[in-house]
């Protein structure tokens, strides 16, 4: 299965991760500082910055996209409970 | 409902600016959480320009009533052409459905987070959206000779919440900021009984866990002239305004001075039944304190009081928090501990578990759960011993408060791990 390596910034984690795994099923194993709220999209608790790589995520879907730009967002940044990550490497910290 | 010493219709703040809420003076618990001595008042404003007329807020659904006699006395619903949400729970957004109908052409002013409140709050009617814009700071409507600017500020208490501001006459219509849970008919700060008390606590319950974004807030409105401040809830504050902008800068500001501020903190809190707990908070509180560069401070439970507890969290880095198990859970100083967490902002954290048992040891566990909930973070596995921690176990306490002193100060060396083995 192809792997993705995720590095947790604040925490000082690189984890390896399969490719399609989404942040937050990684984020909250090793215990990173991104917090979560609805865990559905919604609530926009888990905005995450993309440090670098941000190319290895998946596209944000419709509902993340709306999410993002009602809640102003700056640009790089994305919800970990949302965020795929497709392989290659990936920087995030908690926005 | 008909309210002794208040008017049926509408009540003039300015010329051409009117009060048009509702009093509810037989309330005595808030949203569940708060107490009202002498109930609430849900405000609603009417600012009639040359152009148009705008309304700002609502009341709550069973006070429509209230809420639309007054309206009318002051304007025709043809003749208004904005509506400022300037939050929407329900308690300001109730009549709103019965208003839109009553208006069908006004637009619709809210903040850019409140968009997809507004849908959510109409779905039950089945109708569409009414015509909206989002705005933010410095946005403005002109009505005709009076303007209407807006004020981004979020999270006061909701993340939509914002404030509008009547150029001409330096009115302030806040929201929920500046309010309180205090029902007077005579409306004004200068007329109305005491009600410093309901000022606090409001503050304290509604406001204080989003401090950070009350001096964002403050620094936008600061700077602006001020005649009236006229929150939703509570008097409006037209005598010496800017006195309420002073408290509520002196209520977000950190209560206790700090002398090692250069340093991060760390709380060790623990209560212990056989002493095993303690020595674990000892020696964990010890590994952190060797490290150099945190303050670390160890507390038993058993000898404080919630509240104080929560006034040293509020300011803490991390906390780290031990408990023996009885009967499967956490002891009930503990949890008292955990849920007066709610009042502050606790998110982002460090936070830690640990504790001794005899048996089952679930407390540790239990601890880390509400901690997440609170959205700390918790990068280290809490601690579980059975019973006496030997000189290992007492050893391991100490890696732990190491480790977390490293987190605190950033000395963490990066660690490479595999998915798989957290499974």
């Amino acid at each position: 299965m192809p792997k993705a390596k995720v590095t947790f910034e604040d925490i000082g984690v690189a984890v390896t991760v399969p490719a399609g795994t989404r942040l937050i099923e990684v984020s909250e194993k090793v215990g990173a500082g991104i917090t979560y709220g609805c865990r559905e999209g919604e609530c926009c608790t888990c905005l995450t910055k993309v440090v670098a790589g941000g190319e290895n995520l998946a596209p944000p879907s419709v509902l993340e996209d709306q999410v993002l730009k009602d809640n102003l967002a700056p640009r790089g940044h994305r919800l970990a409970c949302q965020a795929q990550i497709l392989g290659g490497e990936l920087v995030v910290r908690p926005a | 409902m008909p309210v002794a010493g208040l008017t049926d219709g509408a009540v003039e703040i300015a010329p051409g600016v009117h009060w048009v809420g509702a009093l509810d003076p037989h309330l005595r618990s808030f949203d569940i959480i708060l107490k009202t001595a002498n109930g609430t008042s849900y405000n609603s404003y009417v600012v009639r320009g040359e152009n148009g007329v705008a309304v700002i807020d609502t009341v709550k659904e069973n006070y429509a009533d209230d809420f639309f006699r007054r309206l009318e006395s002051v304007a025709r619903y043809d003749e208004i052409t904005t509506i400022v949400l300037n939050h929407l729970e329900p308690d300001h957004s109730g009549a709103l459905p019965a208003l839109l109908r009553r208006a069908p052409q006004a637009r619709v002013y809210l903040s850019s987070r409140a968009q997809m409140m507004l849908k959510a709050l109409l779905k039950p009617s089945g109708e569409p959206p009414p015509a909206y814009i989002p705005v933010t700071t410095d946005d403005s409507v002109d009505l005709g000779g009076r303007t209407l600017r807006f004020l981004h500020t979020p999270y006061l208490h909701w993340p939509d919440t914002q404030c509008t501001y009547l150029v001409e006459d330096g009115i302030l219509f806040s929201g929920d900021v500046f309010g309180c849970h205090f029902c007077d008919a005579r409306l004004f700060n200068d007329r109305v009984g005491d009600f410093r008390f309901s000022f606090e606590y409001y503050y304290a319950h509604i406001m204080r866990p989003f401090r950070e974004y009350v001096l964002d807030a403050l620094a936008l409105i600061e700077p602006l002239e001020l005649t009236a401040i006229a929150p939703a809830h509570g008097p409006i504050l037209r005598h010496a305004p800017r006195d309420y902008l002073h408290r509520y800068r002196e209520l977000a500001t950190p209560r206790l001075h700090n002398e090692a501020r250069v340093e991060k903190t760390l709380l060790v809190f623990y209560i212990s039944a056989y002493g095993n707990t303690r020595r674990m908070a000892e020696a964990l509180a010890a590994g952190a304190e060797c490290l150099g560069g945190v303050r670390v401070s160890l507390y038993d439970l058993e000898g404080g009081e919630s509240g104080v507890f929560t006034d040293l969290i509020e300011e803490a880095d991390g906390l780290a928090i031990g408990s023996p198990t009885i009967n499967a859970d956490a002891v009930r100083p503990v949890w008292d501990l955990l849920s007066s967490l709610t009042t502050v902002n606790v998110k982002g954290k460090l936070g830690a578990a640990f504790g001794s048992y005899g048996w089952s040891g679930e407390a540790v566990r239990l601890i880390e759960d509400r901690l997440r909930g609170l959205k700390l973070r918790l990068p280290l596995e809490g601690l579980r011993i059975k019973l006496v921690p030997d000189a290992g176990e007492l050893d391991a306490c100490r890696a732990l408060g190491e480790q977390l002193a490293r987190h605190l100060t950033g000395r963490l060396e990066t660690r490479e791990i595999d998915l798989a083995a957290l499974a």
